[in-house]
């Protein structure tokens, strides 16, 4: 097999504050390769945009710690000059954000921002860049581009800066694409219109992709391969088919459960997952995810497990029940208790 | 349901909510107006949970709003438990407003951050001079309990919460006053899909306890038909569905439902990857000038002329369905011979000689 087009290897960010050390993310590895689709699941605060983040290098904290390595074509980026970063950025591996509405500059047209973008990576002329900036809007589906490329950010709406975004990041031809959140903050109708899109794009660029969410249903369709992270660290990873039919991990479980579902009848109760995510100073004794974790048994609590393969091919997780009891008491958590069919 | 008094908790009847668009500096000139709510009628059942579903700009929120008169309506009338509001002065409204509460979207700009806990869920108590000082705070800490925080909690500052408890501190505060009936405007999308469902069985539980009437507002049809007894779908101001939340599900008549419901993710890859998704195309249209005829004509794959030019009634096809559509779905001949124009829902503009004579067939 070829070697991945990135390789992240036990990755560890922590910041430190007044309170102590936030382990943000806690000694995290994957892969992703050429073309693939990875979806990266998991609740606020469980380290998934960190981790992306550090990947763009894009954390200016000046309390940030690192340790670890990050590959991308074999180059470890952890130890790229601040200059070649910046050329790594949008030609190779381009981002976007959760907020369409912050995230673009208000007092400048959408065409000059994607136009900034190729000048400062390619040597061309002012037509253009201006053509291509009309077509890239084009392509990311805004109608009458020639028109809408003089309009500012404000006269847009929410899922159409979204494209303005994605026309943004696509502006390179990155060979990565990191998605953070990209429909959280967009009606159901639009996610759906921009899901659409970055399938579409990934048919016609080849690029790979990195999505960022915490709805399993919206990676359900897209993505490849799945990491579910909790408090900093990977706590379950495989691909699309054995993450949906053959859960391991209790957490994966509750985040299946939380979400109403429209293809099943009506629940009586959604299996919430109870309580919060732990603190990342104080990270609890053995299994982070224990004190929220309704299986949980006396080992879960002196040992901490470790990320290893138990049913299949590629398929990790990270907990102690033995997978018989796990398939014994699966369905339980995930599908909650029907509603009386009366 | 429980229905003492007989009638709905709360009517509303032709609501128009428009808000004006002013131009010039010294002298202000209005030169448009937004269509936010126009012509709705609905009714909200005592005990009931009446999900308001569509995109962004339809009006939801607003009609939420007038529903508890956060503002004056532009016309028509609310009658809430026998009385009508729509024309009551702020002084007139204030013993009301113990019935009526919201909670809302956002939980990070609805909690004033520089109040406590305390002062934040305590304050209805003290606007309507309930209790003394001792006596509201052991109320407060008994709602802190019930909606799942700790009564330790009342000293401290909403930026010491997360997402999620902060969104029950929100509902301490609308449930503070006993009210009958409460909105609650997207109270979950803010939200992580793992702490949305602790939010939406607090308040089943609530609803319980409390014996509550909701108006659950919400863009997700997932969230949406899981808590709601009647869902209503609205499109650019206007009620284009209103059913009881299985039959919604099982038979949408209006084709924008249709497409509502398809764009919800599924999580099963093999589901997900079978069924048919109807991607809308673009947006919602400008409600400052709204499309003619059936206000979704511009985006439904069934129109044809007719649903340029006419407004269509909303008919009433039994069980409590009522869908405003030119060409709807799911339905058969012998049902489409029985339904009738609802008169008193239709909007005064819509043609009522114009009720459907033929069923969907795909036009485009």
């Amino acid at each position: 097999m070829a070697e991945p087009l990135l390789e992240v290897r036990d990755l560890k960010v922590s910041f430190r504050t007044e309170d102590g050390i936030v382990r943000a993310v806690d000694g995290i590895s994957f892969t992703v390769d050429e073309g693939e689709v990875v979806g990266i699941v998991g609740e606020s605060g469980s380290g998934k945009s960190v981790t992306m983040m550090s990947v763009m290098r894009l954390i200016t904290d000046p309390n940030v710690i690192y340790q670890g390595e990050i590959l991308y074509k074999g180059r470890n980026l952890m130890q790229v000059s601040r200059d070649a970063m910046r050329e790594v950025r949008g030609e190779e591996i381009a981002m976007i954000f959760q907020d369409p509405m912050t995230s673009l500059n208000p007092v400048y047209t959408v065409g000059w921002q994607i136009e900034e973008q190729l000048n400062e990576h390619y040597d061309l002329k002012k037509g253009q860049a201006r053509r291509r900036a009309s077509e890239l809007l084009a392509q990311v589906g805004i109608p009458r581009p020639e028109q809408r490329i003089d309009d500012y950010p404000h006269q847009f709406s929410g899922g159409m800066r979204q494209r303005v975004m994605i026309a943004l990041a696509l502006s390179c031809n990155p060979d990565l694409l990191i998605a953070d959140e990209p429909t959280t903050a967009l009606d159901v109708t639009i996610q759906a219109q921009i899901l659409e899109l970055i399938k579409d794009l990934r048919r016609d660029f080849g690029s790979a992709v990195v999505l960022i969410t915490h709805d399993l249903g919206v990676v359900a369709d897209i993505a490849d391969r799945i990491l579910v992270m909790y408090a900093g660290r990977i706590v379950e990873e495989g691909n699309k088919e054995q993450i949906f039919y053959d859960p391991q991990h209790p957490y994966t479980w509750g985040l299946l459960g939380s979400i109403a579902r429209l293809d099943r009848p009506k629940a009586r109760r959604l299996t919430a997952i109870a309580g919060q995510p732990p603190s990342l100073i104080n990270r609890p004794k053995g299994c982070s995810f224990r004190p929220r974790c309704p299986q949980a048994f006396d080992r879960c609590r002196a040992e901490d497990p470790q990320l290893t393969v138990k049913v299949g091919d590629g398929h990790l997780d990270a907990c102690h029940l033995s997978v018989e009891d796990k398939r014994a008491r699966r369905d339980a958590t995930i599908s909650p208790e029907l509603a009386d069919t009366a | 349901m429980s229905s003492q008094n007989g009638g709905p908790l709360l009517e509303a009847e032709h609501v128009f909510k428009y808000f004006p668009i002013k131009r010039g500096i010294l002298i202000q000139r209005e030169v448009a107006q937004v269509h936010a709510v126009d012509d709705v009628s609905l009714e909200v059942r005592r005990g009931e949970t009446l999900g308001l579903v569509g995109e962004s700009g339809c009006g939801k929120s607003t009609l939420g709003r007038c529903f508890v008169r956060l503002f004056p309506l532009t016309d028509g009338r609310i009658v809430f438990d026998g009385q009508d509001i729509s024309k009551l002065s702020r002084r007139g409204m204030r013993p009301l407003r113990r019935e009526l509460q919201i909670v809302f979207q956002d939980p990070y700009a609805s909690l004033n951050p520089r109040k406590r806990v305390g002062s934040i869920v305590g304050a209805p108590l003290a606007i309507h001079g309930i209790g003394d000082r001792r006596e509201r705070k052991r109320q407060v800490q008994e709602l802190l309990e019930k909606v799942g925080l700790s009564p330790e909690h009342y000293n401290r500052f909403p930026h010491e919460f997360s997402g999620g408890q902060r969104q029950r501190i929100g509902v301490a505060r609308a449930l503070a006053l006993r009210p009958k009936l409460v909105i609650a405007d997207e109270p979950v999308s803010a939200l992580d899909v793992s702490i949305q469902a602790q939010v939406i069985n607090l308040l089943a539980d609530l609803q319980e306890d409390f014996e509550l009437t909701y108006v659950f507002i919400a863009h997700d049809l997932g969230v949406v038909r899981h808590v709601s007894d009647r869902i209503a779908v609205m499109y650019l101001g206007k009620i284009v569905e209103l059913s009881p939340a299985e039959e919604l599900y099982e038979r949408p008549i209006m084709p924008y439902t249709e497409a509502l419901l398809s764009a919800v993710p599924i999580p099963d890859p093999r589901e997900s990857a079978g069924r048919e998704r109807i991607v809308l195309e673009g947006d919602v249209p400008s409600p400052i000038n709204p499309p003619s005829g059936c206000r979704f004509h511009p985006r439904c794959r069934y129109a044809t002329e007719i649903c340029s030019q006419l407004e269509p009634p909303l008919v009433d096809y039994g069980n409590g369905h009522l869908a405003a559509c030119h060409h709807p779905l799911n339905v058969d001949k012998e049902t489409l011979a029985r339904a009738t124009v609802d008169d008193r829902r239709t909007p005064a503009e819509a043609d009522e000689a114009a009720k459907p004579t033929e069923p969907a067939q795909r036009a485009r």
